[in-house]
């Protein structure tokens, strides 16, 4: 047990600290040999991050590397004996190659997340054209120019690979000058370390799929929600979960309860490590390169500028704090004026735990490190119920007021009703209520045009039911200006994909030729995950034409977040404005919500297109294939 | 019609030999023990032993079922279930196959088909119908709950009940509503996969099932005090 929970340090009380703080100094010292006390030196070069490789040829080589988070030592499916693998620096216009080593005991590979390439070159394993994996003991040589530039990352797509270790960073210098500046440049790659066997959780979420959920609602919640609300206010409110027999507390399937999360490889106990001096302009390259988690990254004191989101220039916005879903990447800058120290913090969605870094003028210095929030709870809206139902709970008090009191958490129903309005067919009946709020003169979200969403009505057709879909969400709607469960109206200014406007033009200003509906779907007790109700085995692949413009609504109907990633091609993500739409390689799907995003059938060939939350990965997962 | 189950085993694993390795449904295995115990009486105290296990795939897997109740190192009832599952909705299985009671004696065998789930309100249910020699027909009825006092301290209440079509004398069993049993166990879930627990167990005996036991000095309405462990892997 001593793994689950090690002794506090500081003021935080134990309940809060379940999650593995990991082994202080112990982590990632690789190659130093395994000294029971650590120099100060070695302490330091563990608290830095991983090396960076600079150039445009580069010898790459896995191999089983000895790794020690939590005071067990475990083996990582490392490149070139490190985790997070070296960071990778490439010039826009080179063209790169990678010669990838295989010392490992299986099939490996590796895919460049979010780089624009020939399929036969994007490393998937008998999806990308002629590449069957690397066997061990070969030699694999990628080789593509470099077309674009930003903040990107690598990882297998073999296995569970990425949960033990085989992820790393991608930096592009642009040819053109950026269109911001600054002093200082780090990358902050958010993971999560397990010292299970990836296929064992796996395995233990199909036999009890919330193995890893130590936050279930308890008798004491629902005493107390009884005697707030009495009992048909309690009934009012628990009767849909009930009937629907799912758990409000469902955030993530594998938590703090297993993971130890990293940031930069390095533990919450040991803190990455930034330098700065005071008044400089310090760029963050955050990369979530977790297999499961969804982190809400902030840090304390400091205003941060987000100037790019998947490697793409945006529009600056200044947030207190933004939500990174698994496999995106925010690019920010901050301007420290203070000779202190700053934590960053990246708090998993769930509250089960952290990754925390320090940003400092001096290695010795720390920041206070802020509690964990509360614990999100699912709303009505989250599972995608019809927007006359909230209304009828919202009364006269602002949404979702009653549902959830105390809880600082609101229904979403504002976000949607702000953006969503006259996208849904069940909307008909709350029309007027929404009149009363005014509508922008700007074309809405949901009427049809380039940038502005479908005006279809959500349609439930191409779902195959059966025992591996356990809901529909019977009302989704556009959510874009919602930030999501745990972090409405939490009193920081907080990033949402309603903020995204693509720094310049739209790319490719046609209209969409054709629209595809596409549904999230799953069995959460049964741990089945698939799109429109047939899993990856059993799907045909999604066929594009060469040159096409296309609209893909994503349909949300399990009670998730689904962060979803297209390979090869931008999802140019539909945010309100035609003429500025951000471009996108993943994006997250809020339970019950829906998205839309056009994308341009540039590239020819197969590409995967799937969840990237590893264990919904084999089932939610599409081949798509452009000729 | 052992046979027969072993080649249904073999059935299910076959898939697993056409897909890759890595596929979204990986054959797997699951034992539960949930109720391991002893249970305190006026005389000797029984063992009790319920138990199940499947190896399959999301969708059809093969159940093993035991059940039985150790006295004074003899077995004094031991049931076998063996059933091919198949889920039909999201969250029902139906299941078929055969039932073997080893104990007590004679044994008995029957056709088993019944469903298990989860009900609305989260109910864990499970429901059987046994069809037996010479025409018998039992049915069974399983209904758990679980309150969550903590994340770990669980409050279990569990119904069984037992009807049958018939007297069937020889094994102390009488037409109608046989047998109900009521339980409420609390237990602390060490790990997910062990927990201790405590708890109380109240079983009644009905109609003629009740004579046939007052005939062989048997109670027919007890409250037993219970202890044990509740472990999967």
């Amino acid at each position: 047990m001593s793994k689950f929970y090690l002794p506090p340090q500081g003021g935080i009380p134990l309940s809060r600290r379940r999650f593995v703080q990991g082994l202080a100094a112990g982590g990632a010292l690789l190659g130093l040999g395994m000294r029971p006390r650590p120099s100060y030196a070695d302490q330091l070069r563990v608290r830095m991050g991983p090396q960076v490789l600079r150039g445009s040829r580069f010898d790459l080589s896995y191999s089983p590397t000895p790794v020690n988070y939590t005071g067990k030592e475990r083996f990582a499916t490392a490149i070139n004996g490190s985790v997070p693998a070296p960071v990778l620096h490439w010039k826009e216009g080179d063209t790169v190659t990678l010669n990838v080593t295989n010392h490992l005991a299986e099939d490996t590979s590796i895919h460049w997340h979010g780089i624009i390439l020939p399929s036969s070159q994007d490393g998937v394993p008998n999806i990308s054209d002629g590449f069957m994996g690397i066997a061990p003991g070969e030699t694999y040589s990628y080789r593509f120019p470099v077309m674009q530039n930003g903040t990107y990352w690598y990882h297998s797509h073999s296995g569970f690979q990425e949960q033990t270790g085989a992820y790393g960073a991608i930096v592009i210098d642009p040819l053109e000058p950026e269109p911001f500046s600054y002093d200082r440049d780090y990358v902050v790659l958010l993971s999560d370390w397990s010292d299970e066997d990836p296929n064992a959780i796996y395995a233990k979420l199909k036999k009890l799929s919330h193995y890893y959920n130590f936050r279930e609602r308890t008798v004491s919640e629902s005493v107390a929600e009884i005697e707030e609300k009495g009992w048909s206010g309690f009934w009012a409110n628990r009767g849909m979960w009930n009937e629907m027999r799912m758990s409000d507390r469902d955030i993530s399937d594998v938590t703090g309860y297993t993971y130890t999360f990293l940031m930069n490889g390095v533990t919450p106990a040991d803190g990455w490590l930034g330098l700065f001096k005071r008044g400089e302009r310090v760029r963050l390259r955050f990369i979530n390169a977790a297999a499961m988690t969804f982190f809400d990254v902030r840090i304390p004191g400091l205003q941060m500028t987000v100037v790019a989101a998947d490697g793409q220039y945006v529009e600056p916005v200044s947030v207190d704090e933004f939500r990174i879903g698994v496999a995106e990447t925010y690019d920010v800058l901050v301007e420290p004026h203070d000779d202190r120290a700053y934590t960053v913090f990246a708090q998993a969605i769930d509250r089960s735990g952290y990754a925390r870094g320090t940003l400092a003028p001096d290695p010795s210095l720390v920041a206070e490190v802020p509690s964990l929030d509360r614990a999100p709870i699912l709303t009505h809206g989250d599972m995608g119920m019809a927007m006359d139902h909230s209304m009828h709970d919202m009364g006269g008090m602002g949404p979702g007021q009653q549902d959830m009191p105390g809880k600082g958490e609101n229904e979403p129903a504002m976000g949607a009703m702000k953006c969503g309005a006259a996208m849904m067919a069940g909307m008909d009946h709350s029309q007027h209520d929404m009149a009363a709020m005014g509508q922008a003169a700007k074309p809405s979200m949901g009427s049809g045009g380039a940038g502005y969403g479908t005006a279809q009505p959500v349609s439930y057709d191409a779902v195959r039911m059966g025992p591996q879909v356990d809901m529909l969400a019977d009302a989704a709607q556009y959510r874009l200006d919602d930030p999501g469960v745990g972090l409405r109206n939490n009193g920081r200014r907080v990033l949402a994909y309603a903020d995204l406007f693509r720094l310049g033009p739209t790319d490719d200003p046609r209209e969409p030729g054709r629209e595809i509906n596409l549904h999230l779907t799953g069995n959460m007790s049964r741990y089945m995950w698939s799109m429109n109700g047939i899993k990856f085995a059993d799907a045909e692949p999604l066929q594009l034409k060469y040159g096409e413009r296309v609209r893909i609504n994503l349909i949300n109907d399990t009670m998730m977040n689904h962060p979803i990633h297209l390979h090869g091609m931008w999802s140019d993500l539909e945010t309100g404005d035609g003429k500025k739409i951000p471009r996108k390689h993943t994006a997250i799907v809020q339970p019950g919500a829906m998205l839309s995003y056009l994308v341009t059938a540039d590239a020819m060939g197969g590409w995967a297109y799937h969840c990237h939350l590893l264990y919904h990965m084999p089932g939610m997962f599409r081949k798509v294939v452009v000729s | 019609m052992k046979k027969a189950f072993f080649g249904l085993v073999a059935v299910l694993m076959l898939p697993g030999l056409t897909h890759s390795a890595g596929g979204d449904d990986p054959v797997l295995t699951k034992v539960m023990i949930d109720q391991l115990e002893v249970r305190a009486t006026d005389g000797p105290d029984p063992w009790v032993l319920d138990a199940q296990a499947w190896v399959g795939r999301d969708l059809q897997k093969f159940w093993m079922k035991v059940e039985g109740e150790y006295l004074d190192g003899n077995a004094t009832e031991a049931e076998v279930q063996a059933l091919y599952s198949r889920a039909i909705a999201p969250y029902w299985d139906l299941q078929v196959g055969w039932r073997h009671d080893i104990r007590p004696d004679p044994s008995r065998d029957w056709l088993a088909v019944g469903f298990e789930g989860l009900a609305p309100y989260w109910f864990e249910v499970e429901g059987a119908a046994f069809i037996g020699e010479s025409g018998q027909v039992g049915a069974r009825l399983k209904g758990e709950y679980e309150w969550m006092f903590t994340q770990r301290w669980v409050l279990s209440p569990e119904l069984e009940m037992n009807l049958h079509s018939k007297d069937d004398e020889e094994v102390g069993v009488g037409s109608g509503l046989s047998d109900l049993q009521l339980g409420l166990r609390l237990r602390y879930e060490v790990r997910r996969e062990f927990a201790p627990y405590v708890g109380v167990n109240w079983t009644r005996k009905f109609g003629n099932t009740a004579d046939f036991a007052r005939d062989e000095g048997e109670d027919t309405n007890d409250v037993q005090i219970v202890a044990g462990v509740r472990v999967w892997f």
